[in-house]
């Protein structure tokens, strides 16, 4: 499929508002997580843009595709994009971590409708999407499931098991992505805990896996088409992205993960993303 | 005395009472709901044949999921399935499931409030030879603490087939515990079961013993030697641990003024720290708690097992006679 310029643009500027959201967020909760949201920030707006099959105003949509986030950390980048897609108005976002509020610390379904699942322990999401799409194989249909894990996630034995078992039982119906930033809480992943060749164990478990630029819409958008395509496997689509996107002191910096912006970080991070990183003299907001 | 309205097996006190292990009741209550309810699924961990869900597996294979060892797995994938509108069953050992996999049922099924059943068995020292790895005698404190969950610990497999069949009908994450050894079918099809809700199957008033599990046999043998001793012994069967009849074991602590409960498990966590939160805040009297006094199970043959760990009717009568004392001390 192919994308206009125009539609790639739009994207684009959506992506950047999400990311504004999430500096936003994480300044008025005094706590979370910045790099990961920001990373994941293009794949969340191409997939509740453009790909995922949902009705903001019909959460529980008997026929919607299935969002798992696995790495539940990453939220802050869930709820942005949710709210500008419109399941709930954007000036809730400020409430995040907050008593009382329906976007707790890590998601809990129930809390928020549109929301699949309660995640944060790592490792159990995999799982959870597998569930949902064997249950809708066996009944025929149509709706899929798409599956967003963290690269760290892959040192659990539990996202393991769920490989093994999607590959066992063909679950075409399922994309994974995994965010591939290459940073944990403790330093980089191949210092942690070696993950390479990450597209060759996957291969070797019986999945059909791409590896993508996860902040280039074009090629984002793509591999879920793909997906679609191949049926007598699932899919993996390993998303290279830069953890801390569009924040220039913040990119592929380790120490941002698990941390949220001073008000003074917080104000040239604002300035940063509405200025593109400088590519524009005047902030468009 | 034998409360008539419980409908107790009528050789409930005869040498040839028939014994099936509970885990038998578990699969035949299986094949009853698949029929009933297209909805429900099995999941395995490579236990079919110990678990009894292999006639299930046989009659329903397209609802049936074979997961391998793999128990963290078996839970989420669990609260997957029930999340796209399934029931599902997750079958295993109870030191497994929930032993090992007790976060993802925390997470996944009781903080997603999602409908799946936790079936638990071999739990209970009487596992016997396999030893103390096989043998869960933690697992209802782990169930217990978690919101959301309710916990089942049937008395008999005709209980377990009954329990197995309800919780179909409730729409939450429950527990069920069953055991590996046969045990004695104490209970009749008119036997009352409902979840949530204690039976007195001995009517007393001097004392109540509250049981769960098997060891609800051992129970009513212990009221019946004390009867004859001139002792009145209430025997409640307390197979919901969680929510725990309150109201039940509030009035027998009321009006018998003693109580002494007995499981095949901790004493730490069960179903006598179940009581013992209640009583000790709303009635307080006299509690013994008769269980596995804070050590792991070892291998031996399940009846050597049972008297070693003091899980017999001598035991019970001597927790009898120590809340007894306890009693006329307070008065």
């Amino acid at each position: 499929m192919s994308l206009t310029a125009q539609k790639i643009k739009e994207l684009e500027e959506t992506a950047d508002l999400i990311r504004q959201d999430i500096i936003s967020m994480l300044l008025e909760a005094g706590s979370g997580h910045s790099a990961g949201p920001l990373g994941m920030a293009d794949i969340f707006t191409a997939l509740y843009f453009q790909i995922l099959q949902v009705d903001p105003k019909k959460p529980e949509w008997e026929e919607r595709d299935r969002l798992v986030l696995s790495n539940g950390h990453i939220c802050p980048v869930l709820y942005a994009t949710m709210a500008r897609v419109g399941y709930f108005p954007l000036s809730e976002l400020k409430t995040l971590r907050k008593l009382g509020s329906r976007l707790q610390g890590h998601p809990h379904r129930g809390s928020l409708p549109g929301l699949e699942t309660t995640s944060g322990p790592l490792g159990s999401g995999l799982s959870q999407a597998c569930g949902m799409a064997l249950a809708g194989l066996r009944d025929g249909v149509k709706w899929r499931v798409v599956c967003l894990l963290s690269d760290a996630e892959q040192d659990c034995g539990n996202t393991w098991e769920a490989a093994l078992f999607a590959g066992k039982y063909k679950l075409h119906n399922l994309t994974a992505l995994i965010d591939r930033n290459n940073i944990q809480i403790d330093g980089f992943t191949e210092d942690i805990m070696p993950l390479e060749p990450l597209k060759e164990k996957y291969e070797a478990f019986g999945w059909h896996v791409l590896e993508i630029d996860g902040h280039n819409f074009e090629a984002i958008i793509s591999a879920f088409e793909e997906a679609k395509t191949i049926f007598e496997k699932p899919t993996l689509i390993i998303a290279h992205t830069i953890p801390g996107k569009g924040v220039d002191f913040m990119e592929g910096k380790f120490e941002w993960h698990g941390k949220p912006p001073n008000q003074e970080e917080a104000k040239k991070a604002l300035h940063e993303l509405r200025t593109l990183q400088g590519k524009i003299r005047s902030e468009h907001q | 005395m034998l409360n008539d309205q419980a409908f107790l097996n009528a050789k409930l006190f005869e040498k040839d009472l028939e014994q099936v292990p509970s885990r038998d009741g578990f699969g035949e209550g299986l094949l009853i709901l698949g029929e009933e309810n297209p909805q429900v699924v099995v999941l395995c961990a490579d236990l079919s044949e110990s678990t009894r869900v292999q006639a299930f597996a046989e009659k329903y294979p397209e609802r049936f999921v074979e997961m391998g060892v793999a128990e963290q797995n078996l839970a989420s994938v669990g609260s997957g399935m029930a999340a796209a509108g399934k029931i599902p069953y997750i079958t295993s050992y109870a030191t497994f499931s929930p032993g090992r996999n007790w976060e993802q049922i925390r997470t996944t099924i009781c903080y997603n409030n999602q409908p799946v059943k936790v079936i638990g068995s071999h739990a209970g020292i009487s596992v016997g030879p396999d030893g103390a790895t096989h043998q869960a005698i933690e697992d209802l404190a782990l169930m217990r603490v978690l919101p959301e969950m309710v916990v089942i610990s049937p008395a008999d497999s005709l209980e377990a087939q009954k329990a197995t069949i309800e919780m179909a009908k409730i729409n939450k994450p429950c527990y069920l515990r069953l055991s590996r050894e046969k045990v004695p079918l104490i209970t009749t099809e008119k036997t009352p079961f409902k979840i949530g809700q204690a039976e007195i199957y001995f009517e007393g008033k001097d004392v109540t013993i509250i049981a769960t599990g098997q060891m609800v046999y051992k129970a009513l043998l212990a009221a019946k030697e004390l009867k004859e001793q001139g002792i009145s012994v209430r025997v409640i069967n307390c197979h919901t641990i969680k929510p725990l009849d309150t109201k039940t074991i509030l009035k027998a602590a009321e009006e018998t003024g003693a109580l002494v409960t007995v499981e095949e498990h901790q004493v730490f966590g069960g179903l006598g720290s179940a009581v013992s939160e209640q009583i000790s805040q709303k009635f307080p009297v006299p509690l013994k708690i008769i269980g596995i006094e804070d050590r792991f199970g070892e291998s031996g043959k399940p009846e050597e097992l049972l008297e070693k760990f003091g899980l017999t009717v001598q035991n019970i009568i001597h927790g009898v006679v120590t809340v007894l004392r306890m009693k006329s001390r307070l008065r």
